[in-house]
């Protein structure tokens, strides 16, 4: 199992990896914004929480389709499916793998990228605590979507289609928790929510992921 | 004794049986290779052994996690070096010693090679050496000397033959001589499933919408 995290995060930081990819995505959502929205602090500031959540969600969005579909080519994902792990395992150690290459770098740049959206000074704490909490759930969720459109080609657009409604949830509490936080309101419910949304689907999703695999390489 | 038995097999594909009424065993210390047309099934009937699809009908009795399944691709990383790709596979199953895996398959000299500047052969040979890492009894093997040169075929029937004599099993999918004379053939022909219109069983049929 520490085999298979460490030869995905190996590939993913060696050439062609995609590591950096949903980071650089965010950067340029979170430069471009400004832009578009013009300069106005108070406005960048209301709209801060929000948009670094879209951003983060989309970024993540990005690399999903590459959780499963390079195994499957190279036929590893039949070797893996034969070999004495179970494939939730494998499917938690892929969650596990794309949330450390795509969820925490946002995680860790996300106070710095609030800067650029004039995010109030209050909320950058929850930022952080928000994406902590909320980024696992969208890898997981994501090996969801990628376990059923693995074998399609060019099944991204499908992935995309499938999973972005399950990420709603996510993205309310998620965006709803740092407005709270900024202005200095009660967290608590949010907070919970979160967690709870996550916690449920790092417990369940792994299993019909690995079902959806056994399906798709009949 | 018997490590793989198989009774009243049958598969499909794509919802199609594509072969049926499959009985055969296979000893410790045999190859069993089996032969056929394309498409008769030769791939669909090792996926299934492999577990990675359910059987139509029959049964198939063997030693719980004994089988090391060897598909068409190898299933290797291009930017992991030959080292770190047959290491991965040791450690999934959970075994360590690398060195005389390489070294029966010829390659030492590339082990710090990225997979990706290896040439087919050589590709195939760090696939066949997985085999030997996962330390199971029985292989399942697919078409495993498509683009091996002559010297590289007779290492690999080396190999299997080494296995053999180790207590090991082979199953071996393939259209060429591997220069086994030990093993016995089995030919696929007279197993292929009747049509449902000549009195064959059915299919899954909703098996073709997953």
């Amino acid at each position: 199992m520490i085999a298979l995290l460490m030869r995905d995060l190996r590939l993913a930081v060696r050439a062609g990896g995609g590591f950096g990819l949903g980071l650089a995505f965010f950067l340029i959502v979170v430069t471009l914004v400004p832009f578009g929205v013009g300069p106005e602090g108070k406005i960048l500031a209301r709209i801060a929480p929000g948009i670094l959540w879209v951003g983060a969600l989309l970024a993540c969005l990005l690399s999903l389709d590459r959780i499963f579909a390079l195994d499957y080519e190279d036929g590893s994902l039949d070797l893996l499916v034969t070999a004495p792990v179970p494939l939730e395992g494998v499917v938690s150690i892929k969650a596990l793998a794309h949330w450390i290459t795509t969820g925490l770098p946002l995680v860790v740049a996300a106070p710095v990228f609030g800067i650029l959206l004039h995010l109030p000074q209050g909320a950058h704490v929850w930022m952080v605590i928000s994406l902590l909490l909320g980024t696992p759930a969208l890898s997981v969720l994501g090996t969801f979507g990628a376990a059923l459109t693995v074998g399609l080609k060019r099944g991204g657009l499908l992935l995309s289609l499938l999973v972005l409604p399950f990420y709603v949830p996510t993205l309310i509490f998620g965006a709803e928790l740092v407005r709270r936080g900024a202005e200095g309101m009660n967290t608590e419910t949010p907070l919970l929510m979160l967690a709870g949304i996550t916690a449920a689907t790092v417990a369940l999703v792994p299993f019909a992921s690995a079902a959806a695999i056994r399906v798709n390489l009949r | 004794m018997s490590m793989l038995s198989v009774e009243g097999f049958a598969v499909s594909r794509g919802g199609l049986p594509v072969l049926e009424g499959l009985s055969f065993s296979l000893d410790a210390g045999h190859a069993l290779v089996l032969r056929g047309p394309n498409g008769v099934g030769k791939t669909t009937l090792l996926r299934t052994l492999a577990g990675l699809q359910p059987a139509l009908a029959g049964t198939v009795s063997m030693p719980p996690e004994s089988m090391a399944y060897a598909a068409h691709s190898d299933g290797l990383k291009s930017t992991l070096t030959v080292r770190e790709n047959l290491g991965f596979w040791a450690s999934i199953y959970a075994t360590s010693d690398i060195e005389p895996a390489l070294e029966r398959m010829n390659l030492q000299s590339l082990e710090t090679r990225p997979a990706h500047s290896l040439s087919a052969g050589q590709k195939r040979r760090l696939g066949l050496a997985r085999l030997l890492v996962t330390g199971r009894p029985i292989w399942v093997l697919d078409e495993p000397t498509v683009s091996l040169d002559t010297a590289s075929v007779a290492l690999f029937a080396e190999a299997v033959r080494g296995h053999l004599a180790g207590g090991g099993a082979a199953l071996i999918a393939t259209h060429i001589d591997l220069g086994l004379n030990e093993a016995s053939v089995l030919d696929l022909t007279p197993f292929k499933a009747k049509t449902p219109e000549e009195g064959g069983m059915q299919g899954a049929f909703d098996e073709a919408f997953l």
